[in-house]
């Protein structure tokens, strides 16, 4: 019977139960306050009707009921409201070592690129049993990544990162809407996501790609020049990007910021907001040069050079370009490094790329 | 109040008395500039927010106003308040000349200070610094160019909205000007005066505001 | 001088004091701007609805068959726009709340007529304008207007609507700051805080909201309309503005707002309620302060609406909290009026029948509310047709609900004539029926994950959405009936009297309808609100007090 009349979608994830039972507790909670309240007025209306009653009793009030009718709904919100923020930080905090997959949504199309290399629009391809974590940004209006049977939704917003996680555990087809007005061909902003048997995934993934998203973001690294000044060690005119990815970065005002994809994303495109302390602000800014794919390639790869699966290092500086030695590459980023502000200028080829 | 006593005529059918229709358009004066905080309020948020993240650029686009001006401008307005209290002050008084007197120097001064206004307006867009297609920002600083853009979006919607209201002034000191040489107000019935002087101080005090936080925050910060 | 003469003929009233177009549209007369208020409102609900047929007519087809998308997008757009800014907001304190706010504390009229009057015209030129949007081309980007589509990336009459917008906020601070002023300074003597109407104290709540949270959409909009025109980057992710700080300023008004349009109706719930229950409302205190609770907490909840936005978890953890905490004082209201029913008497003019469908429909709008409070719940039905269930229970199931009661109860008064309680109830049948048959299926819906603002929809939600269509047919012909015999009702409706209710209140020591200063002499208030005791004690209504008027025949 419930094929033809539902009152749930699937259950396609690990939230999708825990969500579905504060929903149903809620649905028996507003059900019987619902019924009281209507039997009660229904009680009232036929017992104490003019016919029945003639003469009403004037009645002020009763502090003790108003204390009652107060503080039990208080209670009783108050007990949903922790079990929902206990489900809200389960459906807000990834677990560690979760697969990744970038979403970039336009109007009206959702394009993904996985780490392994494929990308895909509109379907998306996903192995059930492991965490995955989308990491997603919009080229033009905000867009909203809703997947009904995971029970998951966040909205997907031009100019920052924002994320979401999963753990499917059915394989299948599932419904991907856009939730976020959008436009003309809002309501046709629809896809889906499959869910594949995990071995099936791995094949899938392998196949008929030209190279992982970290490798295509080290070619764009390579293109745009920026090996100039980011190198493997401390004597580049750039912060050592090697393992800087996920730890704390100390900035030349005192403050200190983690180094996840959105400060990857803003140090490329807007590189003078945030300057590592020891380095001057000399970074030309790529904005308008790079595509939102060109930009999750970079923040990919740089994220492979944290963790050690980049294909190539960083070059080092040449043996005999000046006073600095190699340094050994070092956990913790080369931000904390008691770098003096004069940076000798490196004669030769190494120059700045040119300022756009 | 019984039939057999006349009304004073400027006292509305629905009041009681002078005393309560005074009261009650003194109140109803008050939550109105309630209702402006809150407007100004929105606008000032957003330029504490952009403050917060956009520190840098906030410094670069206050180093480009220019001081003298917009301390000319403080003068101006903080003179034309006194103004507006000597007009309520004779109002009271029922001395109508030099009542007329004084708020046609409350809008001489308004008038100055709009005037200086136009000076700056047209001096930020001769130096680029209007935000459309025609802005251009040399910068020079931690900062991304379109931040700056952002603070002068803000600094022109925050001093036009201002200058809209100092012309809303300026209409009803014209009001009260004709108002009083027809005589309207006495030593009784002065309520008017007063209200547009709560209005103007008011105005006068957004700026009060906006001068440090455009001008004077950070201009002489070495960014 | 004037007379007061017992003459039953040609009895002077606000009506046919004085004739004329001029005499109506220049009028500073409380219950004439009242009377203008409740023909424009009309209008604009008729087209409202109108929007909202033709959306039910295109979802009873998963594809987009019958418009394009384009023009569905203006059409959901259009009919929040003019629902809300143009009917919800004003409809009962700009109709009912001027009528009677006067009346109710003894006054002859509100403090600020003339701006009374103001506040009418300001509402009909930001309407005009928001009409200029809708015929040439329509606005397409949501009521909601979120950056960077409507500053950037629509094609439509933004500027033109949001300007209408602006100037349409103005007319309700104007009137939210008139009834402040008027409740604070112009109460008759004896007339203590205590001594008031519910429906005072509610609407007093109310004007603290508009006088306080209407300022903000204003900049809001203005914020927008530059950046529209002027491209100034506030809220464009381009050149470092916030997308997120539109919506930010947006909801610091616009959540306040559902409280405008909530509390006015809670007001007129406890007056009918009390009416046809022959009692004072149980726990007065409680009620009027619930109204003073909920115009505060109001105010501290809006990032409620952006939980998926891209706050922060902890910034959304805590706007959950105080969102729940707001749901308390409107349960508090729903039991004292359950209560207030015990021991009552009670009979079922149309006034109740509406009142006992407000209270059932507002108690599951309001829970479907708390729903939405839970935050890892609202991760999944926010943006869908849950939350769109939700607000129209309460917005219609509530607000209109209450305007109807509202209506029929006070129309005697307004204008002198009943109108007939058969077809009076029949509608409000029709009304209960469809209004549940429409919007019911759509909780389900959007569990189901049918998404908002949606042209065309996957198969499967077909049935809900084709059950939700047959039940909007079913109210539309709920709304048309009172249009058609209240008119009906202003030529052959029985004379009403001056108090066919024997109701208790100010209002009703008038004459029907009042003359146009209300009172003759300012009474003096020694009685509690609701003294029905006193109204049916055995001796007689305890109506014929000295400033009853009887007709009064004006000399010029």
């Amino acid at each position: 019977m419930w094929e033809h009349l539902p009152l749930f979608p699937a259950r396609a994830s690990t939230m999708a139960g825990h969500v579905d039972a504060l929903y149903f507790a809620l649905v028996a909670i507003a059900a019987f306050f619902t019924f009281l309240v209507s039997a009660l007025i229904l009680f009232f209306a036929i017992r104490y009707r003019k016919g029945r009653n003639p003469h009403a009793t004037q009645i002020h009030g009763s502090t003790a009921l108003e204390l009652l009718w107060t503080g039990i709904p208080l209670a009783i919100v108050m007990m949903i409201f922790v079990w929902s923020s206990v489900i809200f930080f389960m459906q807000t905090r990834p677990p560690k070592g979760a697969m990744e997959v970038y979403l970039v949504g336009k109007q009206w199309m959702w394009k993904f690129q996985h780490t392994e290399g494929q990308r895909e629009i509109n379907a998306l391809h996903v192995p059930a049993g492991r965490d995955v974590r989308m990491i997603m940004t919009s080229q033009d209006v905000i867009h909203s990544f809703y997947v009904p049977a995971f029970r998951i939704k966040a909205d997907v917003l031009p100019g920052r990162y924002t994320t979401t996680w999963f753990h499917a555990t059915t394989p299948g087809h599932y419904h991907l809407f856009c939730a976020e007005y959008c436009g003309t061909q809002h309501s046709g902003m629809i896809g889906e996501i499959v869910v594949m048997d995990p071995t099936e995934y791995d094949k899938w993934a392998a196949s008929g790609v030209d190279g992982s998203l970290a490798s295509a973001g080290e070619k764009s690294f390579q293109h745009y020049g920026c090996t100039m000044c980011h190198r493997a060690d401390n004597a580049g005119r750039g912060p050592n990007l090697t393992g800087a990815f996920g730890h704390t970065v100390l900035l030349d005002d005192g403050r200190t910021v983690t180094a996840d994809e959105s400060y990857i994303r803003e140090s490329i495109l807007n590189p003078g907001a945030k300057i590592v302390s020891g380095f001057k602000n000399i970074m030309p800014t790529f904005e308008g040069q790079l595509s939102e794919e060109e930009v999750i390639g970079l923040v990919a790869y740089i994220k492979a050079l944290g963790n050690g699966t980049a294909n190539l290092p960083l070059p080092v500086s040449e043996p005999n370009s000046g006073a600095y030695p190699v340094a050994p590459k070092q956990e913790g980023s080369a931000a904390k490094s008691d770098k003096t502000t004069t940076t000798p200028e490196k004669g030769g080829a190494a120059q700045p790329a040119a300022k756009p | 109040m019984p039939d057999n006593q006349v009304a004073p005529h400027n006292l509305k059918h629905h009041f009681a008395d002078l005393e309560q229709q005074k009261e009650t358009s003194t109140f109803g004066m008050w939550v109105f500039l309630i209702t402006e905080i809150m407007f100004f309020g929105g606008a000032f948020s957003a330029y504490l927010v952009y403050r917060l993240h956009y520190y840098n650029a906030w410094v670069a686009g206050s180093q480009t106003m220019e001081i003298k001006l917009g301390a000319i401008n403080t003068v101006v307005l903080i003179c034309s308040s006194l103004t507006m209290v000597l007009a309520v002050h004779f109002a009271k008084l029922g001395r109508r000349q030099w009542t007329a007197l004084c708020l046609v120097l409350t809008m001489a001064l308004g008038f100055a200070f709009l005037g200086i206004k136009a000076v700056e307006y047209h001096g930020h867009w001769l130096h680029h610094e209007v935000p459309g297609p025609n802005f251009h920002f040399e910068h020079v600083g931690n900062y991304d160019p379109h931040q700056v853009m952002i603070f002068f979006s803000l600094y022109f919607a925050m001093t036009g909205l201002h200058a809209l209201h100092m012309l809303i002034g300026a209409g009803l000191l014209t009001w009260l000007l004709v108002a009083n040489a027809r005589g309207r107000f006495t030593t009784e019935y002065n309520t008017p005066v007063e209200m547009v002087g709560l209005y103007w101080h008011f105005v006068d005090l957004v700026w009060i505001y906006l001068f440090p936080l455009l001008y004077l925050i950070s201009h002489s910060h070495n960014g | 001088m004037e007379t007061i003469s017992h003459t039953s003929q040609a009895k002077t009233n606000y009506l046919n004091a004085d004739y004329g177009l001029k005499s109506w549209l220049l009028t500073t007369d409380h219950k004439r701007i009242g009377i203008l208020y409740l023909i424009s409102i009309s209008v604009f609900f008729v087209l409202g609805g109108f929007f909202a047929m033709l959306i039910r007519l295109e979802l009873l087809t998963p594809a987009g068959d019958l418009v394009l998308a384009d023009t569905y997008n203006k059409l959901f757009t259009m009919h929040g726009v003019v629902m809300i800014f143009l009917f919800l907001i004003p409809a009962i304190p700009s109709v009912f709340g001027n009528f009677l706010v006067p009346m109710m504390v003894g006054a002859k009229d509100l403090a600020f007529p003339k701006l009374n009057l103001l506040s009418w015209y300001l509402f009909m030129i930001g309407a005009s304008f928001i009409m200029y949007s809708v015929i040439t081309g329509g606005l397409d980007t949501g009521w909601t207007f979120y950056t960077p589509y409507s500053t950037t990336y629509s094609n439509s009459n933004v500027v033109a609507a949001a300007l209408g917008v602006f100037i349409n906020g103005f007319s309700s601070i104007f009137t939210g700051l008139n009834i402040i002023v008027t409740v604070h300074r112009m109460r008759a003597p004896g007339l203590t805080w205590q001594r008031l109407p519910l429906f005072i104290w509610a609407h007093y709540a109310t004007s603290v909201i508009m006088v306080l949270g209407t300022p903000v959409l204003a900049v809001t909009i203005v914020l927008v309309a530059l950046e529209r025109l002027f491209h100034f980057g506030i809220f464009d992710a381009r050149y470092g503005g916030d997308p997120l700080l539109f919506q930010h300023l947006f909801w610091f008004y616009s959540h306040p707002a559902v409280y405008i349009m909530i509390l006015p109706a809670m007001g007129v719930i406890s007056e009918v309620l009390a009416c046809f229950s022959r009692k004072r409302i149980f726990g007065y205190s409680f009620v009027a302060m619930s109204s003073i609770a909920i115009a505060v907490l109001g105010f501290l909840v809006w990032a409620h609406h952006m939980y998926v936005a891209g706050i922060s978890t902890y910034a959304a953890i805590i706007f959950s909290l105080l969102t729940f905490f707001v749901a308390i004082p409107s349960a508090v209201k729903v039991f004292n009026w359950t209560a207030t029913l015990y021991k009552g008497s009670i009979t079922f003019e149309t006034p109740m029948l509406y009142v006992f469908a407000f209270i059932g429909l507002f108690t599951i709008g309001g829970l479907t509310g708390v729903f939405l409070a839970a935050v890892g719940i609202d991760l999944h039905v926010t943006d869908t047709y849950f939350v769109v269930a939700h607000f129209h229970y309460v917005m219609v199931g509530g607000t209109v609900t209450a305007f109807l009661a509202a209506l029929h109860f006070w129309w005697p008064k307004m204008t002198g004539k009943m109108y007939p309680e058969g077809f009076s109830k029949l509608s409000a049948l029709f009304v209960f029926a469809g209004f549940n048959l429409t919007f019911f299926p759509q909780f389900l819906l959007g569990y189901l994950g049918m998404p908002r603002r949606y042209h065309a929809y996957p198969p499967e939600f077909q049935v809900l959405n084709v059950l939700s269509t047959a039940g909007a047919s079913i109210l539309a012909v709920g709304f048309l009936m009172p249009m058609l015999y209240f008119a009906w009702s202003l030529q052959y409706g029985k004379d009403a009297g001056d108090n066919p209710w024997k109701a208790a209140g100010l209002e009703w020591m008038t004459s029907s309808p009042p003359p146009t200063f209300n009172f003759d002499e300012t009474p003096t208030v020694t009685w509690e609100a609701y003294n029905y005791d006193e109204i049916d004690a055995p001796g007689g209504p305890a109506q014929d007090k000295p400033t009853h008027n009887k007709g009064v025949e004006v000399a010029g």
